[in-house]
């Protein structure tokens, strides 16, 4: 067990006196996958923000590891039309040698794409760019922010697969946001569902049962999940819906509204 | 020293010394300007370098130092107000653009004894060069090009996109800061030639034309920096031939530019 890469503890960020990551606490070593997951406004963005550094703490402690370098992948690269800016360039401007900048433009698979304009990228290409750019900077810490948008199905897989070879070959930690349910649970460590606080944390197969996740996502696609991973230790009740019985997770005592 | 002195006696010449130093810089702060949907953040600034003047005659200051001065100030409002997000910015550029302009021009009405040209000083003047604007103006531009050398990888970073630079360790809001020193020194030393009201076109004209061609940001401010000195030399030229406003000349030249390379450059899109 190393130390922790980051570490959150009651963390709340509140715009105009209202939370909208609630008293959150996390922490990501090397070698974890945690996924954040939850519906829109659940303050997922606002809650990696402040991993990063970008968005300061209303309360509550944050702790780095010294020298921790993050690799960050934003959910879009919306580039200025005026701005010409070619892959190469991008990827120069990270401060790292050609020589780093090519090998992970490899990795990521677009190496082909080096003198091409960053105009012209499609949506995928776009997202395995900036993971490239985030890869040059060889990270302790990967952080994505829907790293799958814009890519289609085939692709989506293929880029989870990817981000766990590299959490491998890195030794790094990885943080991410995601909506792609069946994706996420099948390749991650662990998932966090936040709806401004945690509703409920764990792995993929206890959480798909959790009360709260089933309250936040809906009965089908709890269903889905659970059937999905072919992990049936939990019982259904008579109408067919899933009765909680693992313990592995951390649930909420507090109603839903 | 012969020489020397022939060129610098020549007020023709001295204008065009100074407009090529203007260019100089206008270029890149230009392409800055449109990378980052500054145009009428420039012309805010500009405008209330007329506030800078009229108040640097009321202390008595020299008139550059007072300009940069109040487009500073005046940046750093813009700035301020703007986080408190009650206008949109565009409103609040136009209520601080007009109303430094409005306070300027009443504030000039009522020193009679202060002999100012003022269309001099809105569009320009080709006869009001000294050798002292040259000093300002090239010590201006030797200031703000090393400035921009130096901090040009995070300026161009944090425009491309602020978060990741951010993440990347680029302290995003100080270069905010020193980007709009960099404007309001250029400004300070453009109102001599093109005059308050015409200066975001010497910075946006060339900009606009050198994207049409350029593959790279460099590549970019150094067409903007060649089509800069196109559109001063052209644009003096045919203010001296033609007895024409030197500033609106530059700029008339500068969109005769603009237009030849979009008109020319159709297929070829990077």
């Amino acid at each position: 067990m190393t130390d922790p890469l980051v570490r959150l503890e009651q963390v709340t960020v509140a715009f105009d006196h209202r939370p909208v990551v609630d008293r959150v606490n996390l922490t990501v070593s090397r070698g974890d996958i945690v996924t954040i997951i939850g519906p829109n406004g659940a303050g997922k963005t606002t809650l990696i923000k402040t991993v990063l550094g970008i968005q300061r703490a209303t309360s509550g402690q944050l702790s780095v590891a010294p020298g921790l370098v993050i690799g960050y992948v934003p959910q879009h690269l919306t580039l200025e039309p005026t701005l010409p800016l070619s892959v190469r360039r991008f990827m120069l401007l990270s401060g790292r040698a050609l020589s780093d900048c090519k090998a992970a433009l490899e990795r990521t698979g677009v190496a082909h794409l080096l003198d091409a304009s960053v105009h012209h990228l499609s949506g995928g290409e776009k997202q395995r760019l900036l993971l490239a750019r985030a890869l040059a900077r060889k990270p302790d810490l990967l952080v994505l922010d829907e790293p799958a948008q814009g890519v289609d199905i085939n692709g989506q897989a293929t880029l989870y697969d990817l981000i766990r070879q590299l959490r491998d070959e890195l030794h790094c930690g990885i943080i991410m946001i995601s909506h792609d349910l069946h994706l996420v649970m099948a390749a991650t460590d662990r998932v966090i569902c936040l709806n401004q606080h945690v509703c409920c944390s764990g792995y993929p197969e206890d959480i798909s049962q959790d009360p709260a996740f089933v309250e936040t996502f809906g009965h089908q696609v709890a269903e889905s999940l659970a059937v999905y991973h072919h992990h049936h230790n939990h019982r259904h009740n008579l109408h067919g819906d899933v009765v909680s019985t693992a313990d592995a997770h951390e649930g909420c005592s507090h109603d839903h509204h | 020293m012969t020489i020397i002195d022939a060129v610098l006696g020549d007020f023709f010449w001295r204008a065009l010394l100074g407009g090529l130093g203007v260019a100089l810089v206008a270029g890149p702060l230009g392409c800055f300007v449109v990378w980052r949907r500054m145009a009428y953040f420039g012309d805010t600034l500009a405008h209330s370098a007329l506030l800078g003047i009229a108040l640097s005659f009321l202390i008595s200051v020299p008139l550059n130092l007072g300009v940069v001065i109040t487009c500073v100030l005046i940046a750093l409002a813009l700035v301020l107000l703007s986080r408190t997000r009650t206008l949109a910015t565009d409103t609040l550029l136009g209520i601080l653009a007009h109303s430094a302009l409005a306070i300027g021009l009443v504030t000039l009405s009522f020193m009679p004894d202060v002999r100012v040209d003022l269309t001099g000083l809105l569009f320009g003047d080709l006869l009001a060069m000294t050798r002292q604007d040259l000093v300002w103006i090239y010590g201006g531009a030797a200031f703000v090009l090393s400035l921009l050398a130096l901090l040009w990888r995070g300026l161009l970073m944090s425009t491309i996109h602020e978060e990741l630079a951010r993440v990347e360790g680029i302290s995003v809001e100080r270069l905010r800061l020193a980007l709009m020193l960099m404007f309001s020194l250029v400004i300070a030393v453009a109102m001599k030639i093109v005059g308050v009201l015409l200066i975001t076109a010497l910075l946006i004209i060339p900009a606009a034309t050198a994207r049409r061609l350029a593959h790279n940001p460099e590549h970019m401010t150094a067409l903007a920096v060649v089509f800069g000195v196109v559109a001063v030399s052209g644009g003096l030229t045919l203010s001296w031939y033609l007895d024409t406003p030197a500033g609106p000349s530059v700029v008339v030249t500068a969109f005769l530019v603009f237009l030849m390379v979009y008109a020319g450059a159709r297929q070829s899109r990077h």
